[in-house]
């Protein structure tokens, strides 16, 4: 157990993530993308394009989308799911607000399976 | 035996649940209330119209004396309580007296956040929450002078107006990049902004205050970067936090407010607390409205209706300036399952979004026409199906039900006074006359007649529906391809519009232009940002997130996600230092691959996105620059060796070369910009396939414009022929300037020339002069806004969240 909550993880503030932009999370399973959209909600996704791995969290965010930098597939953040005629999905991440703070459901602590 | 009620804060909340507690439960209990204000209670809102002289202190009582003889309040005013006991049941006030109760009411409010800045505490410097700051703020306004409101949210802006009405000159600055960003959404916050500035009210946005500085008394207010503005008045508005210290330290249960149940109780079931102080369900309120639903359910609760609950509340606020309407109310975030109604009307300044989830109302933001902001508030509360009114929502109540309302339709049945033309005053009589009586056929022939849509253009589509509801089926518009599905333009007119109107922010052209949707996608938004720096050089604040990963990072993105670092090695010449400061990065940061590229440079390849910034650091120690490999931007100029080594050169080609990147670097383009020099017609340099070559040859310097050699394959056509180095410089960057004014974003030089032809270029950046010169002048003049190296600030640590993980958690899992 660490010193955390058991099932949230802090991983910093709300202004650390530049509005409309991105963030990254280093964990166990691989990086995690967390957005802060033009409405200051914030969302969390696998940093991997389901297409061929390209790093969400460098694209242009726009609305509740994001197009990717490699090859712009646009992505769904509240889904994962791509948009338009492409098909495949990014795993969505449980996302919290607290006071400011930012929490990820602590499951992301979990090594790849 | 009456029980005994103690009331702690006579402000709105207080007021309003005795008020109910009488109705309900008259005689139930004796109440004694304490007050830290030295008066009774009044309408705290009305603050505002009484700092903007609407109103006097006596008009906003809520409460006179007489009123609280009724209902044998002892009303203790001027006496703050210090203390609870919960065990003993009695209150202390601040003259030391104590008092007992039976059941207690906090509803102690909020305080004004006062950010500890250097000097906060400096005679000048007030807030804005009760009678006793207007008095202040008052008293500083008669003598006029300056006044700096920190904040522009509700509180902040109210006190600008107030202010500026009291003959004062007031600046608002701001943290975020627009006001009141918590209710309102880019365009409506743009919007308010032009309002107020119209008043004379400056406004400075993403401003963030270092201090207050003055010896006595505040002089001037100093932003981070260094601007100062004189200040003999400043006013901290930068937000509220619930008043909960009392609270504490009596041990009831604190998060951000006193922790209530729906039954208004705390921790304490003899205690409950209502208004600002409180958090219920996570939820703190700053408004009235939730506070009065609070009130009604705590005196039910003391007049002992057990079954009274309160259950949260949704709200909706309104900016009390007057002569602004705005509305906004709910949740206007966007999300799966959302969509967005956008109304925009840049002729009366109107913007109004709605937000539908589940074909009902979530969110909603009015502007300029708030008319229907109750309306829609109902709807939303009440959570009303929509899909019937859906048609014409967006139009309000007046509508509702009636037939879609559909363009051609509304213009039609315009009267033919209505005004269609604002610029050269055209109504619509005149332009349906005209197309009848001389025959008019298209939208440059009512131009030429009319003079409508002649100036800004801005009623261009009005007049075309004009056109063809007069014409019918005669007439065809000219097809334009739009930017994207946010608008209508293309563009060509975007561009027009943007310089005709003077619009110099994104949320501008969106709102003046009619964007359809609320914040654009990824093909406008880069558009615009470049459209809007090429237009206002100094002026236009560069917004990161609107441009690709490559030019916001400033290298290149490769298909593991690593990036590539290109320097600039001028004219393709580099020294042995820069050789060696390469080599060792190469060394130092294990860069897997190291190759010459196409455009005659060194291209580091792999390397990982959180060295970006000390790669740079040790590239710049040794002179070396980025090459902006990555930009829709000058890239490479190759050159060949020219006169100073080649048996055959015949100018020095390479000189040319390193002269025209010195000074062209660092310049945007609407896509990328190559340039060759070859040293004669052998032509090494491969000049004749570049964006603009130059091919030198005994008698000069001939220009060449509009190669590419990639997708397509296009060979240069000659522009002209010049005489010396000098003139070749101002030709070569008259062109390229032509271009950056002209060009479409991503537009290469070879298909802007196409679409202008040769010939205009020609006539322009060589032929005339003086024409030639004022071109290369306005390069030159955006160069000194532009040329600078973007690694330099980033390897001193500038914008470090790009190259930052936010988090790592990757070594939590092993203390797991
Ligand atoms: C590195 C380099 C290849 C090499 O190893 O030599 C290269 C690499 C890329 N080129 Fe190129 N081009 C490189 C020289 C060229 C040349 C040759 C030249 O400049 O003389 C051409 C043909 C000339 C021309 O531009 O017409 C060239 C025509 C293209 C095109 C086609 C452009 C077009 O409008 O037709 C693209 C695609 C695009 O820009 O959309 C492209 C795009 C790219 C991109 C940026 C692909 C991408 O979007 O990620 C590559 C990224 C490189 C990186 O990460 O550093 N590259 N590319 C060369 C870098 C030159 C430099 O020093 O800056
Ligand atoms: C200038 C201005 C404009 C506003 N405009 C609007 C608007 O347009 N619409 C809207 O909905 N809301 C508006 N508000 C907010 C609204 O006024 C508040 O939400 C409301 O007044 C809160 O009521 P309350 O009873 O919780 O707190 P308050 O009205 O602040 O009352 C609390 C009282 O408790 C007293 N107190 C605190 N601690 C103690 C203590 N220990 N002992 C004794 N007394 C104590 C305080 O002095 C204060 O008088 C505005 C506020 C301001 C300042
Ligand atoms: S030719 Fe294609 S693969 Fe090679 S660098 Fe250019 S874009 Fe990349
Ligand atoms: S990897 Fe994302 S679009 Fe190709």
């Amino acid at each position: 157990m660490n010193a955390m909550t058991a099932d949230w993880i802090e991983i910093g503030r709300v202004e650390d993530v530049p509005l409309r932009g991105a963030r990254t999370v280093k964990t166990p399973a691989g990086d995690i993308a967390v957005f802060r959209i033009a409405t200051g909600e914030m969302l969390a996704i696998e940093d991997r394009c389901p297409h061929r791995g390209g790093p969400l969290s460098q694209g242009i965010v726009h609305g509740d989308a994001v197009t990717c930098p490699l090859h712009n597939w646009v992505l769904s953040l509240r889904t994962g799911e791509a948009q338009g005629a492409d098909r495949g999905c990014a795993k969505t991440i449980p996302l919290r607000i607290e006071d400011g703070r930012v929490l990820l459901a602590a499951r992301v602590l979990a090594a790849a399976e | 035996m009456t029980e005994k009620l103690v009331v702690i804060g006579n402000g709105m909340a207080a007021g309003r649940a005795l008020e109910h507690l009488f109705e309900e439960a008259p005689g139930r209990y004796e109440v004694t209330l304490f007050g830290a204000e030295p008066r009774v209670n009044y309408n705290r809102i009305m603050l505002s119209p009484v700092l903007a002289g609407e109103k006097a202190y006596p008009d906003i009582l809520i409460h006179d004396e007489a009123w609280y003889r009724r209902h044998g309040v002892r009303l203790r005013a001027g006496r703050k309580i210090v203390a609870i006991d919960r065990a003993a049941k009695t209150v202390t006030a601040s003259d030391g007296t104590e008092t007992p109760y039976d059941r207690l009411l906090l509803a102690t409010g909020s305080d004004p956040i006062i950010i500890p800045l250097p000097g906060h505490r400096l005679p000048g410097v007030a807030t804005f929450r009760d009678l006793d700051d207007v008095e202040t703020m008052l008293k500083a306004a008669e003598s006029g002078g300056r006044a700096v409101v920190i904040g522009g949210g509700l509180l902040g802006l109210e006190a600008a107006a107030g202010l500026k009405g009291r003959g004062m000159a007031v600046t608002v600055v701001h943290l975020a990049p627009t006001l009141m960003e918590r209710q309102l959404d880019p365009a409506a916050g743009y919007l308010l902004q032009k309002e107020l500035e119209g008043r004379g009210i400056r406004v400075v946005t993403r401003a963030n205050t270092k201090s207050i500085d003055g010896v006595d008394r505040a002089e001037s207010v100093t932003l981070d970067d260094g601007t100062e503005i004189p200040a003999d008045l400043v006013v901290m508005a930068v937000g509220i936090r619930p008043s909960t210290a009392l609270a504490k330290a009596a041990g009831l249960a604190v998060n951000r407010g006193v922790l209530v149940d729906d039954s208004m109780r705390t921790s304490d079931p003899e205690i409950l607390a209502v208004g600002e102080c409180v958090e219920h369900r996570g939820q703190c309120y700053g408004l009235v409205a939730p506070l009065y639903e609070m009130a009604k359910v705590a005196a039910a609760r003391l007049a002992g209706d057990e079954a009274a609950a309160y259950a949260g509340s949704v709200t909706s606020t309104k900016l009390k300036v007057t002569g602004i309407d705005l509305f906004s109310a709910g949740d206007f975030a966007e999300c799966e399952g959302r969509e967005e109604i956008v109304l925009r009307d840049a002729s009366r300044s109107v913007y109004k979004r709605l937000v539908i989830e589940a074909d009902r109302i979530v969110g909603a933001v009015l502007y300029g026409d708030t008319a229907d902001g109750g309306w829609f508030f109902d709807l939303m509360r009440e959570k009303t199906a929509i899909a019937d009114l859906r048609e014409t929502l967006i139009f309000g109540r007046a509508y509702a039900g009636g037939a879609p309302l559909d363009p051609m339709a509304a213009v039609a049945a315009l009267p033919d006074s209505a005004e269609i033309c604002g610029c050269n005053g055209v109504c619509k009589g005149t332009i349906v006359s005209a197309i009848t009586a001389k025959g008019l056929t298209g939208l440059d022939e009512v131009r030429a007649h009319t003079k409508a849509s002649n100036s800004c253009g801005s009623c261009t589509g009005l007049v075309e529906r004009l056109l063809s509801a007069t014409l019918g089926g005669a007439y065809t518009p000219k097809a334009v391809k739009p930017v994207c599905g946010c608008t209508e333009l293309g563009h060509g007119e975007l561009r027009r519009l943007i310089a005709a109107k003077e619009l110099k922010t994104i949320p501008a052209v969106m709102q003046e232009l009619e964007w359809a949707t609320s914040c654009g996608c990824a093909k406008c938004r880069p558009a615009l940002n470049y459209y809007l720096l090429a237009a206002w050089p100094g002026e236009y604040a560069d917004d990161a997130q609107s441009r690709f990963v490559n030019e916001r990072v400033h290298a290149n993105i490769q298909k593991d996600g690593t990036y590539s670092v290109v320097p600039r090695m001028w004219g393709g010449v580099t020294s042995a230092r820069e050789l060696r400061a390469i080599a060792d990065v190469v060394e130092k940061f294990a860069i897997p691959t190291v190759k010459c590229t196409g455009g005659q440079r060194i291209d580091m390849l792999g390397v990982r996105k959180e060295d970006l910034p000390a790669v740079w650091a040790d590239l710049n120690a040794a002179g070396l620059v980025s090459g902006h490999a990555y930009g829709k931007a000058l890239r490479t100029v190759k050159t060949c060796v020219g006169s100073d080594w080649c048996r055959f050169g015949t100018q020095d080609s390479t000189g040319l070369g390193i002269r025209l990147e010195k000074f062209m670097w660092g310049a945007w383009t609407p896509a990328k910009v190559k340039l060759a020099v070859s040293g004669c017609p052998r032509n090494c340099a491969e000049a004749t396939c570049k964006d603009i070559g130059v091919v030198c040859v005994e008698s000069g310097y001939e220009i060449h414009v509009g190669g590419a050699a990639g997708l397509d394959i296009k060979g240069t056509e000659v522009l002209g022929r010049v005489a010396s180095e000098d003139e070749a410089l101002e030709t070569i960057v008259a062109i390229v300037q032509l271009y950056r004014e002209q060009g479409w974003y991503l537009e290469r030089i070879y298909k802007w020339m196409a679409r202008v032809g040769l010939e205009t270029i020609r006539a322009q950046a060589l032929d005339d002069r003086a024409g030639r010169r004022a071109l290369f002048d306005r390069f030159a003049f955006s160069q000194r806004f532009s040329q600078s190296d973007p690694w330099e600030p980033r390897a001193r640590g500038a914008e470090a969240h790009e190259f930052r993980p936010m988090a790592d958690l990757r070594a939590l899992e092993a203390v797991r």
